[in-house]
């Protein structure tokens, strides 16, 4: 009887890793519409293309070589083929726990399943900061490096527990990032921002006296349906982190996870639309659909100890944060279209901070460390790669193939195309 | 009276209607419209067909002035519009009959 319990458990756990990390999976979905609803129909197709391909890349690269970095699993996964002798042996850690609240066993393939979609969603972050001028294929051998090395790095040395390089270790010095703030959001946003430096802004996004100009993005019903894309697929981004499901005590985390989750996007959506209302008279929806994703950010490296109203206030701090973020950046000229560094980024580092609020077995320093750690990481080693690729063949497009659109210059097709003569 | 209309790069719009209201002109009325003159099209590519669109993306802008102010006019929107490569567009003057501005009723140069 006991071992049909556990067979029940490990099923139900490997069920709840792959379904959440299908959720994740779909948050690629909500990228692209974000991002295609928040261009210029010139360059539409090719943000699609750059979604649809670094979702593909980071599935292959951290499938060769990533996955094996950052948690040790083999190279090319060998050890995911289970043999006959596999249920026994699992049975037989079970039994060792004696109970049902140990730690979650659960497929290896759901483990790797679950982690290829985080990856997918840290690079996903980049391609928004550099929208509309960057070339594809530059970007595209960027994320290469990114999902293979960089990205597994850092998470080697966070969710795997490893030393820094042997020189410290940040869980020891009290770091903790539930499902990423920091891994994967500041992460992908340090990486976006080395771009983005690289890069430059526009042509004609900032005028020679400082001002900024309006380049307005051309579906607002796309950016709108992609916010709430990844607001659904949050659920399993930070709902899976629990790791576990089958006893009372997770399946309550879950429940709490899914809960708070849902309470910051809600908070960072409001909290963003009444600053944009106050400073500018008006509803900006673009400030809102950032707000809800900001609020989202904030939660997720600590969605499980809040309280409900906390983790709303937690939400709306970070929805205030977007939106003044979003205005300096654009002071500093860092034109970032979509926002990314500033959601990512800045309310990232507001999420691990707001950590040791409501966990005990976090510290203030163990999270700045923990912080310093990746961004210097990831924005040093980006900064290099970018720098390789600029230096080999350009990263980005011809001032006159950035006027007629990436769209025709690197897909070779319109997204809306009129006029056509059939 | 006359009216100008001028083909231009769309973004050469902007520096076109600044150079206009720098001389006083501060109406016009301007289109989204595709053409060629002896621009070369794109050959573009969908799913392995080739196709040709000869048509590229212009931008029309129609201003009613004065037949005084017409050369200062034609200088403002071709210098402004001006890039020296293939593609930079046309202007063109016709004669307007009668000009009327709907709220106060008022006609011929006043209205402009």
């Amino acid at each position: 009887m006991e071992n049909n319990v556990y067979h029940l458990q490990y099923a139900m756990d490997t069920f709840y890793f792959l379904m959440c990390g299908a959720l994740v999976m779909w948050m690629a979905a909500g990228f692209a519409m974000l991002e295609a609803g928040l261009v210029r129909t010139k360059n539409t197709a090719e943000i699609l293309t750059k979604n649809v391909a670094l979702y593909a890349i980071s599935c292959i690269m951290y499938l060769i070589i990533g996955y094996d970095i950052m948690y040790g699993g083999s190279m090319f996964l060998n050890g995911l083929v289970v043999g006959d002798g596999y249920v026994d042996e699992t049975l037989k850690a079970f039994a060792e726990q004696a109970d049902f609240t140990g730690g979650s066993i659960y497929s290896g393939a759901s483990d790797f399943f679950f982690q290829v979609v985080f990856v997918a969603t840290a690079m996903s972050i980049v391609s928004g900061a550099v929208a509309e001028r960057m070339k594809l294929w530059a970007f595209l051998l960027f994320a290469v490096f990114m999902t293979a090395f960089i990205y597994p790095m850092e998470g080697s040395w966070t969710w795997n527990g490893a030393d820094v390089f042997g020189l410290y270790n940040l869980g020891d010095l009290g770091f903790s990032d539930f499902a990423g703030s920091g891994i994967v959001h500041m992460a992908g946003a340090s990486a976006a921002l080395a771009g983005v430096l690289l890069l430059g802004a526009r042509k004609g996004k900032y005028g020679k006296n400082g001002e900024v100009k309006a380049i307005p993005g051309a579906n607002l019903p796309l950016a709108t349906l992609g916010t709430f894309i990844l607001w659904m697929g949050w659920f399993g981004f930070n709902g899976g982190s629990v790791l576990k499901l089958g006893d009372i005590a997770n399946a309550n985390a879950v429940a709490m996870v899914f809960l708070n989750t849902n309470a910051a996007a809600a908070g960072g959506a409001v909290a963003a639309l009444i600053v944009a209302r106050i400073l500018y008279g008006k509803a900006d929806l673009t400030m809102l659909l950032n707000g809800a994703l900001a609020g989202l950010v904030a939660i997720t490296a600590e969605p499980s100890t809040p309280t409900p109203l906390l983790a709303t206030l937690f939400g709306a701090a970070g929805g205030v944060l977007v939106v003044f973020s979003i205005l300096t950046l654009d002071k500093m000229r860092i034109d970032d279209p979509v926002g990314a560094i500033s959601v990512h980024g800045v309310v990232g580092f507001l999420g691990l901070m707001l950590v040791p609020l409501t966990n005990g077995d976090v510290s203030f320093s163990g999270q700045l460390i923990g912080a310093a750690t990746i961004f210097g990481w990831v924005f040093g080693t980006s900064l290099v790669v970018w720098l390789v690729i600029k230096m080999i063949m350009g990263i980005r497009v011809s001032e006159e193939e950035e006027y007629e659109g990436v769209d025709l210059a690197e897909c070779g097709l319109e997204a809306y195309p009129e006029f056509t003569n059939k | 009276m006359k009216l100008v209309t001028a083909i231009v790069k769309p973004f050469k719009l902007d520096d076109v209607r600044e150079a206009l209201s720098d001389i006083g002109i501060h109406g016009m009325t301007v289109t989204e419209v595709k053409g060629f003159g002896r621009q070369k099209g794109h050959t573009e590519l969908y799913r392995g067909a080739e196709y040709v669109v000869d048509f590229l993306p212009k931008v029309k802008i129609e201003i009613a002035v004065a037949s005084e102010v017409l050369d200062q006019v034609i200088e403002a929107i071709r210098s402004a519009a001006h890039t020296g490569k293939i593609g930079d567009g046309k202007i063109f003057v016709s004669a307007v009959e009668q000009t009327i501005r709907i709220r106060t009723s008022e006609s011929g140069k006043e209205a402009l």
